[in-house]
């Protein structure tokens, strides 16, 4: 074929052709854009105060739920709904033991502003997620791994966890509360 | 060896059609358009039910929905119309008969067995685990079982697809290199392998855990094997989808790429990033170092975004220099101005190439960064993202390339031609609204997969605030308009198959005016721009993905401190 477009063969020297000025351009802002992506990462890694990397250990579902029971006995100030969901104050610095179930959080953790906390999470039984709002922060709940991350809260209100991975027909009840207070 | 009598020549186009490759052409093109239909309703019953003011499903048909909404447009539509471009690309753009009809037909068999077996499961109430069905959520043996059939049948097509290549190879149906669609389509073949084993490794045991011969399925691993299988699956979308794109260039205007050796290249940068994405699903998940996180995600340096980039400009590119050699010289954007925007082959090309750049593309880039996606993680920002590749993008694409070939496949002129014109508009536009207005309501944490935002009657529940109720609103709203355009696009193709005009045998090609004929041939190399107006709309493209990339940086600088 004497003309060749995308459905046809290309010339057989198609290697060795130069390549136009347009396309020189474009490739190297790409290039140098994909550089700046990657390095923005590791930046934020050692500068910013939000990585969810974490540490994460395997733990058995009793195993975490003992500890978790051990701080509910030790921390809880008050209970709230008619469910009776403890609020625990776990002092800062402490580790907080957050089980998610099908379809309920433990407790509702009550936090002091600018203070930091040894979270755990983890669930009980299937896949859940944790998303704070209304600050927008959401993390995966994988059962039989300990998932712990340091959180310092830096506004004082009342906050909601809503479960948003799909853990059966009850997901959408899945809901808890948290507290910043000064 | 090739037999004459197997074949017979498209009087529009020129191109020799085997023709037991066509009746597999059909016979999978036709499965995957009454797939999108079933689909496509499940996912407008699932719009309807996120529209807070319409909340049309009970919560336990929603999730069924949403399951069958996921596995049906996500693997079945798609993959059932790949596998009809695969056939396309191989035997007919290389003049070339197929391997094994036979074995064509075993592996249509197979998926159609496949995919009713899991439909019927998922309807049935016993597999509500949603398309990821996530360990330990447990569904029904056939489900598993089901999406193994489907995805047995795609590996035999893939295979027959490289015994076609060999075949043209050696009966010397082409010269030189395969053309640059047939290597997109080689280069999503060879995803798509990497990508069913993926799928095999981790659905076989589960099978068996489902079955109770295997104990338990670590739900981690499951998640990094699984999206090994569900993140390369979009890899060989946007390959294919791609491929398509820079073949309706070729078709429309006799566009050739830019460069051979830069398209090329783009593709074959997909090839070594393919196995990384999987990562884009874990970077808010227990495990995992940070390096493991930040090599994975940003697919060792980005250079799966890079290729994709490339693309961005030289697919509009080649089309804006092919327009320009016909004399759409005048100002940055004759060349697209004068385009036949009529033609719902181009008008669903286009918009396909834009919308998926600037909503899949921009939104992907930015909540796979590390640290920014726990900002996005799991809300309905997601299926924003989703819709805006493989809604606007992929399917899109599909119908585009679909309005070219039934007068070429079914020799019949396209049933209610104006239809067809509107049906790629609506598609794009209202699908290209959903996509938007879940981000911006995912920017403010509604939950994906999620029945009830209202959390009624929950003591410890909470309101989200009237803009959010307004975008899940509007989001819904789009969402009719994108069903309404699907359902043209059905009601069109279903119209043609059944009502159609037979096109005579001398007509000339009225899809495409221009015909393959269109010279363009090398040489400006090197002495001015050849598509200036494509740069202009790269750069556009640039500062917005720029602007927003930072932009959630800021945010994600202004909450909780997490370490």
């Amino acid at each position: 074929m004497s003309t060749h477009n995308t459905l046809t063969p290309p010339p057989r020297d198609w290697w060795r052709l130069p390549i136009g000025r347009d396309e020189v351009l474009w490739v190297s802002v790409a290039v140098l854009w994909c550089v700046i992506m990657t390095f923005m990462m590791i930046y934020w890694y050692f500068a910013g105060n939000q990585n969810q990397a974490g540490e994460a250990y395997r733990i058995t579902p009793e195993a975490f739920e003992a500890k978790a029971e051990a701080m509910v006995e030790k921390y809880t100030i008050r209970t709230e709904t008619e469910l009776e969901v403890p609020v625990v104050a776990v002092p800062p610095g402490g580790d907080i033991y957050l089980v998610s179930s099908q379809f309920q959080w433990n407790v509702i953790p009550e936090l002091k502003l600018g203070e930091t906390y040894r979270f755990h999470l983890t669930s009980v039984d299937v896949n859940h997620g944790f998303s704070l709002q209304p600050i927008n922060l959401n993390l995966q709940l994988v059962p039989g791994y300990d998932y712990v991350l340091n959180f310092t809260p830096n506004a004082v209100g009342e906050y909601n966890m809503v479960c948003n991975e799909y853990c059966g027909l009850g997901h959408h009840t899945m809901v808890g509360r948290l507290y910043v207070v000064e | 060896m090739s037999n004459d009598a197997e074949f017979r020549t498209c009087p529009d186009t020129g191109l020799r059609i085997h023709l037991p490759a066509e009746k597999l052409m059909k016979a999978n093109a036709v499965v995957a358009v009454v797939f999108l239909l079933i689909g496509g309703l499940f996912g407008l019953a699932v719009a309807l039910t996120r529209w807070p003011a319409v909340h049309l499903l009970p919560a336990e048909w929603f999730y069924i929905a949403l399951t069958a909404h996921g596995a049906d447009i996500l693997v079945v539509w798609i993959i059932f119309f790949e596998m009809a471009v695969l056939y396309f690309t191989s035997t007919v753009l290389l003049n070339s008969r197929m391997a094994t009809p036979k074995i064509g037909w075993v592996a249509f068999v197979l998926m159609v067995v496949g995919a009713l077996m899991a439909n019927v499961v998922i309807l049935d109430g016993s597999s509500t685990v949603m398309f990821t069905s996530y360990p330990p959520l447990k569904a029904s043996p056939f489900f598993y079982l089901g999406l193994i059939l489907f995805a047995v049948g795609a590996l035999l097509v893939c295979f027959i697809f490289l015994g076609t290549l060999v075949i043209a190879k050696q009966e010397k149906t082409y010269e030189g290199s395969i053309p640059l669609v047939v290597f997109g389509a080689l280069i999503a073949t060879i995803i798509a392998i990497f990508t069913i084993a993926s799928g095999a490794i981790i659905l076989i045991p589960t099978l068996l855990w489902s079955l109770g011969l295997v104990p338990d399925i670590d739900p981690q691993m499951y998640r990094l094997v699984w999206w090994a299988f569900g993140h390369s699956s979009q890899q060989i979308n946007m390959s294919a989808q791609i491929a398509i794109w820079y073949g309706i260039g070729a078709l429309l205007f006799g566009a050739k790429p830019l460069s051979e050796k830069v398209s090329r290249l783009a593709f074959f940068l997909y090839l070594l990033a393919l196995q990384l994405g999987s990562a884009h699903h874990l970077l808010s998940d227990p495990g995992g170092s940070m390096s493991f996180r930040v090599f994975n995600t940003s697919y060792a340096m980005y250079i799966a975004v890079l290729g994709s980039m490339i693309h961005a400009f030289t697919i509009p590119g080649s089309i804006e220099a092919a327009q320009r050699k016909k004399g759409l010289t005048n100002g940055l954007f004759e060349w697209l101005r004068k385009a036949p925007w009529s033609n719902p082959v181009f008008s669903g090309m286009f918009l396909s190439l834009a919308l998926f750049g600037f909503l899949g593309g921009i939104s992907g880039i930015t909540m796979s960064v590390q640290q920014i996606n726990m900002i996005i993680h799991n809300t309905i920002y997601v299926p924003g993202h989703f819709h805006g590749t493989v809604a606007v993008g992929t399917t899109l694409a599909f119908m585009a390339l679909t309005y070219w070939l039934l007068p070429v496949l079914w020799r019949r002129e396209v049933f209610m031609p104006k239809l067809a014109q509107w049906s790629t508009w609506l598609f794009g536009l209202g699908m290209g609204g959903v996509a938007v207005f879940h981000m911006a309501a995912g920017h403010l944490g509604v939950a994906r997969r999620h029945w009830d935002m209202a959390f009624a009657g929950n003591p410890l529940g909470f309101e989200y605030s009237a803009t959010v109720y307004l975008f899940m609103g509007v989001a819904g709203i789009a969402a009719v308009i994108g069903s309404l355009g699907a359902l043209a696009y059905i009601l069109c193709t279903v119209g043609t198959l059944l009502f159609g005009k037979k096109r005579p045998d001398t007509a000339p090609a009225a899809v495409s005016p221009e015909g393959v004929e269109a010279a363009t041939t090398y040489g400006n190399h090197g002495k001015g721009w050849e598509a200036p107006g494509s740069l202009v709309l790269v750069g556009v493209f640039m500062v917005f993905l720029v602007v927003y990339y930072f932009a959630n940086w800021k945010y994600l600088g202004s909450i909780w401190g997490i370490r």
